[in-house]
């Protein structure tokens, strides 16, 4: 349009403040049966959950923390942030985010709200925040629920690393939160993916689940054997690598990469879904997102930052393949027995012994031998060796450990049974878990030992 | 002193790709003055309106509101509101939150009585405080009528407001209408329905194919208009058939409609021989019962100027 020469001035069109805006978006977004259920359930059923697991004699073992659920109230919280990652904070945002523009788009809204608040940026924004807020809030339920359910139910006792060595209650409280903290630079990714989907395929129920499939296809792609730089390069990898700060030292290269790439993410994809959002055409009702824009405005960029991601991990990290070599597996192995076996001892009331004095080794090989020693399965196997004070013979053990791409493994005893062939050991004051008889285990996926 | 122009269009133009929607309007609404659009389906006015309310920016011409160029943003200037498709609900919001998160967020107090006025305007009182998932479409325009009422709006601009209302709510969104231009709020509204319009409006935008074909007020539209059909209905319908034929500028329509009843007569005529007609009929001693427009005059001028445009294409 041409501005008419005699006037020098346009009509004034004052937009809605942003936190006024917010402050709408929250009213719609709560006021939905949906949303308030889901808040319901975030904030009460990990308690329950957790009530549930502890009047049972079994423990979910298969994961992470989960066999530890009955000795402190500390495991739940984590317990709870493996299941978050896996399959609960993703489709927490792909309800939040991936609805808060298609909403709009079922209701017929748009102009309604446009000429309301007359500056669509500052619509975008209120939405991004108020989605944001729900989901902060779900996630805070989530860990608070746990923590609190794990606490009345179990207690405040201190909590086994994944290196085997106990955290302090104060020292587990910190590293839960840390934890916590971690997860959401990838839950702040699907939602942006989340809001991206929303904006770019309107009702599409493909912009609902994005943020869900795109985590699936995440946890997929660790399943799968991939050089480590393409794992870290995924912006998921944070939902695993928080299990890095149960270790001594923290494996804080890994989580920090990580949630660097997930804000990444998040930044990018929120811009792309602004520069979207920008370029709608808001007179058209019948506008249902368009799916050739979605590729080249949406999917195109992030798969561009996927690849630069890569090339910068590859280049940044020395660590290439797997990441899991027999150096750091019987490292990892030994370390996490010696102190086991500190904890075990002290259950049985045996003579003190330390780390130092057990001087522990593992000597793992895969496929019996067979096969290069490096990388996941369920081949590998370990004879871990230990001295204790005072006696000319030196202890063995035997463990099967199954490991998964990620880094993460199950060692599962394998005798001598006085030390790793029995769930239970009978203690002076009854029978208490193992913990020799299986534990869990992480190896750093970034290779930090010089060469040569 | 020249009049105040609420709207002033000159030369708008808008395409979605290839579609022409507007080409060259020039609109002008005052102050105070309910003015219609109507038009066909696809003739742009849901695009002209949409260009009132900031939902799209024109491609080129100039478009004043409310005395100030509006500008290239995508955003209502201060003082208009309305709505198009339907006013924008929320249905997990009663009546009442609706009103009061809109008023809300546009940093209005939202004070219980303003709503509780807005909503006894439109007369939904009773329905204030039920979720409007449940609501009718009449009640749903209603309710967006007093959205826009909140406001306290200079320009208001509605798409449709009386569809799907029933009589009585049709004649609280009149009543409205026409107490805002009195206190000087310019309305412009677009309608299928002629009845509404000439009950409203002091001045009618006939667009078609994204063209205007006529803009002005009511009665230099009727003027404008060439011949209409009329039912004629009198004692004796054989004679006034006769005296109908034989008088100059009537020609008598028979066709199906006028076949199902035996005592009513179409005839098309202009207005003079209409009157010469009724001379006539009263000279030959026929009673005159009935002498009404088939169609409003609205209606047929509509017909008429939409069907030459169409032809024109």
């Amino acid at each position: 349009m041409t501005a008419t020469a005699v006037h020098d001035r346009t009509a004034v069109a004052r937009p809605v403040s942003v936190p006024r805006g917010y402050r709408f978006e929250l009213v719609k977004v709560v006021s939905q049966w949906r949303i308030r259920l889901l808040v319901l359930a975030c904030w009460i059923a990990p308690a329950l959950f957790v009530v549930g697991v502890s009047q049972q004699s079994t423990l979910p073992s298969d994961t992470l923390f989960g066999r530890w659920m009955l000795a402190t109230g500390w495991a739940a919280p984590l317990v709870m942030l493996g299941f978050a990652g896996t399959w609960a904070l993703p489709l927490l945002t792909s309800l939040v985010a991936g609805d808060v523009f298609a909403s709009e788009d079922r209701l017929g809204t748009w102009r309604h709200l446009l000429v309301a608040v007359r500056s669509p940026r500052r619509i975008f924004v209120a939405k991004a925040l108020a989605s944001l807020t729900v989901i902060l809030l779900l996630v805070a339920g989530l860990a608070c629920s746990s923590t609190v359910g794990g606490l009345v139910t179990v207690g405040n006792q201190p909590l086994v690393g994944l290196d085997g060595h106990l955290l302090a209650p104060s020292d587990a409280a910190w590293n839960v939160l840390l934890a916590w903290l971690c997860v959401l630079a990838p839950t702040l990714a699907l939602a942006a993916i989340g809001l991206l989907g929303s904006v770019a395929l309107g009702r599409s129920p493909m912009g609902l689940l994005l943020p869900a499939l795109v985590a699936l296809a995440m946890q997929l792609a660790q399943m799968l054997p991939l050089p480590v730089a393409v794992r870290l390069a995924l912006p998921g990898y944070a939902f695993i690598s928080w299990n890095g700060l149960f270790t001594t030292p923290a494996q804080t290269g890994p989580l920090l990469i990580g949630i660097a790439v997930s804000l990444v993410w998040a930044v990018l994809a929120t811009v792309l879904a602004h520069l979207l959002f920008l370029r709608r055409d808001f007179t058209n009702l019948t506008y249902d997102g368009s799916g050739r824009r979605a590729i080249t405005a949406g999917a195109l960029p992030l798969a561009g930052l996927l690849a630069v991601t890569i090339a910068v991990v590859t280049v940044a990290t020395p660590s290439t393949g797997s990441g899991i070599r027999q150096d750091e597996v019987q490292r990892s192995v030994a370390t996490a027995f010696a102190h086991l076996y500190r904890l075990q001892t002290e259950q049985l009331h045996r003579p003190a012994v330390t780390e130092a004095q057990l001087r522990a080794t593992a000597a793992c090989n895969k496929g019996a031998g067979r096969l290069a020693a490096e990388g996941p399965g369920n081949d590998w196997r370990c004879v871990v060796s230990w001295h204790l004070p005072g006696v000319q013979t030196t202890g063995q053990a035997i463990y099967q450990l199954d490991f998964t791409a990620d880094g993460r493994f199950v060692a599962d005893g394998d005798g001598p049974k006085e030390v790793n062939g029995y769930f239970l050991v009978r203690t002076p004051v009854g029978d208490a878990p193992n913990p020799l008889w299986q534990f869990d285990g992480n190896v750093d996926l970034l290779d930090t030992t010089p060469k040569g | 002193m020249g009049t105040l122009h609420a709207v002033r269009a000159r030369g708008i133009t808008k395409s979605f790709g290839d579609v022409v929607a507007l080409d060259g309007i020039d609109l002008d609404v005052t102050q105070g003055q309910i003015h219609g659009l109507v038009g066909p389906n696809g003739a742009g006015k849901t695009t002209l309106l949409g260009l009132l309310l900031g939902l799209a920016v024109a491609d080129s011409g100039d478009l004043e509101i409310l005395g100030a160029p509006v500008g290239r943003a995508l955003a209502a200037p201060d003082g208009v509101t309305g709505f198009v498709d339907g006013p924008g609900l929320y249905p997990s919001l009663t009546a009442r939150q609706n009103l009061a998160a809109l008023a809300a967020l546009r940093g209005e107090d939202g004070q219980t009585t303003d709503i509780d006025d807005v909503l006894a305007e439109v007369g939904l009182t009773d329905v204030a405080d039920d979720r409007t998932r449940g609501f009718s479409l009449g009640m749903r325009q209603r309710l967006g009528l007093a959205a826009a009422l909140l406001t306290g709006p200079r320009l208001l601009v509605l798409d449709e407001p009386a569809n799907g209302l029933d009589p009585a709510g049709k004649k609280h969104v009149h009543d409205v209408l026409n107490r805002l231009a009195e206190q000087g709020t310019a309305v412009v509204l677009s309608s299928h329905r002629m009845d509404d319009l000439e009950a409203l409006c002091s001045e009618v935008t006939i667009l078609a194919t994204g063209r205007v074909v006529f803009s002005g007020p009511l009665g230099k539209l009727a003027t404008e208009n060439r011949e209409l059909d009329y039912r004629l209905s009198t004692s004796d319908p054989d004679a006034a058939r006769r005296v109908a034929t034989d008088t100059a500028g009537i020609q008598v329509i028979d066709d199906a409609r006028t076949r199902t009843d035996g005592d009513v007569l179409v005839v098309r005529a202009l207005v003079p021989a209409l009157d010469e007609l009724v001379v006539q009929l009263v000279h030959a001693g026929v009673a005159l019962r009935e002498l009404t427009p088939v169609v409003s005059p609205l209606e047929a001028a509509f017909l008429a100027l939409t069907e030459q445009q169409e032809a024109g294409r």
